[in-house]
């Protein structure tokens, strides 16, 4: 392979905030995970993971133009960051949702996003202020990966 | 393309199936054909996944209006041919607490008949 000499090689995307954009991340993920070997499940995981950081990238950031992603490839995991440019948001203030309390009132039934994200990944932080967010995700690889 | 490839009145079962990402979009187009076999009278639905392989929160909270919907009239969701990601996304946010899920439709048909 062309990249054994590198160092935690990185694929970089920039899309642009258009509806179901995500998929077109959700593919070159699906391409990662093959190069690294990771299992189906994990791909699965990864997928529906950077789905959700993307749309909360696109819908909460109030970002004017694009989003950026990038994916590390490192020896024991794969690292994936999602940037955008928009308000910021305090992750500490974000409620953990509970289907229980979706269905006992009128509220939305939105508000999955983060919680999905900490449960497929083995490790989430977030960075934001009001220049933007970066969101990190840590999928490690197992030792037969 | 996100769509509902068919919709079928299985005895008193109305079975919608779906193709590509469950979406908002998505989402919202069974909840519409939903509320309308509701306004007939019926109260059991099963939507088949097979062709649907990828979700996403949005379009999995929408099903969430429709376990609601459900409820108020003592009704039933189910769900079959799960992708493996779609059923690991479903038991995360609960949805499997109060929807059962079947392998293959004839499974499900079985059960809920």
């Amino acid at each position: 392979m062309g990249d054994n000499n590198l160092k935690n090689p990185t694929i970089e995307l920039k899309l642009p905030i258009i509806e179901n954009m995500e998929l077109v991340a959700t593919q070159t993920a699906d391409v990662v995970s093959r190069h690294m070997q990771l299992s189906e499940e994990k791909s699965g995981e990864i997928t529906l993971a950077l789905i959700e950081a993307c749309i909360n990238a696109f819908e909460h950031s109030s970002a004017e133009d694009e989003i950026y992603i990038h994916f590390i490839i490192c020896d024991d995991n794969l690292t994936i960051k999602v940037i955008d440019r928009g308000a910021g948001f305090d992750s500490d203030n974000v409620e953990t949702p509970s289907i229980e309390q979706k269905l006992a009132s009128d509220e939305r039934k939105r508000g999955w996003g983060i919680m999905l994200i900490k449960e497929l990944m083995d490790s989430v932080s977030f960075e934001s202020d009001h220049t933007g967010t970066t969101v990190t995700m840590v999928k490690k690889r197992d030792e037969n990966e | 393309m996100n769509s509902i490839t068919n919709v079928e009145k299985k005895i008193d079962v109305v079975v919608i199936s779906t193709e590509g990402y469950l979406n908002k979009d998505l989402g919202e187009s069974i909840l519409v054909i939903a509320k309308e076999h509701i306004g007939e009278g019926f109260i059991k639905f099963l939507i088949n996944l097979k062709d649907s392989n990828i979700v996403n929160s949005i379009g999995a909270s929408i099903m969430i209006e429709l376990i609601e919907e459900l409820q108020d009239k003592d009704g039933a969701l189910a769900f079959c041919s799960l992708a493996p990601i779609v059923e690991k996304t479903f038991t995360i946010m609960g949805l499997t607490k109060y929807c059962s899920t079947y392998e293959s439709q004839e499974a499900a048909l079985s059960a809920m008949a």
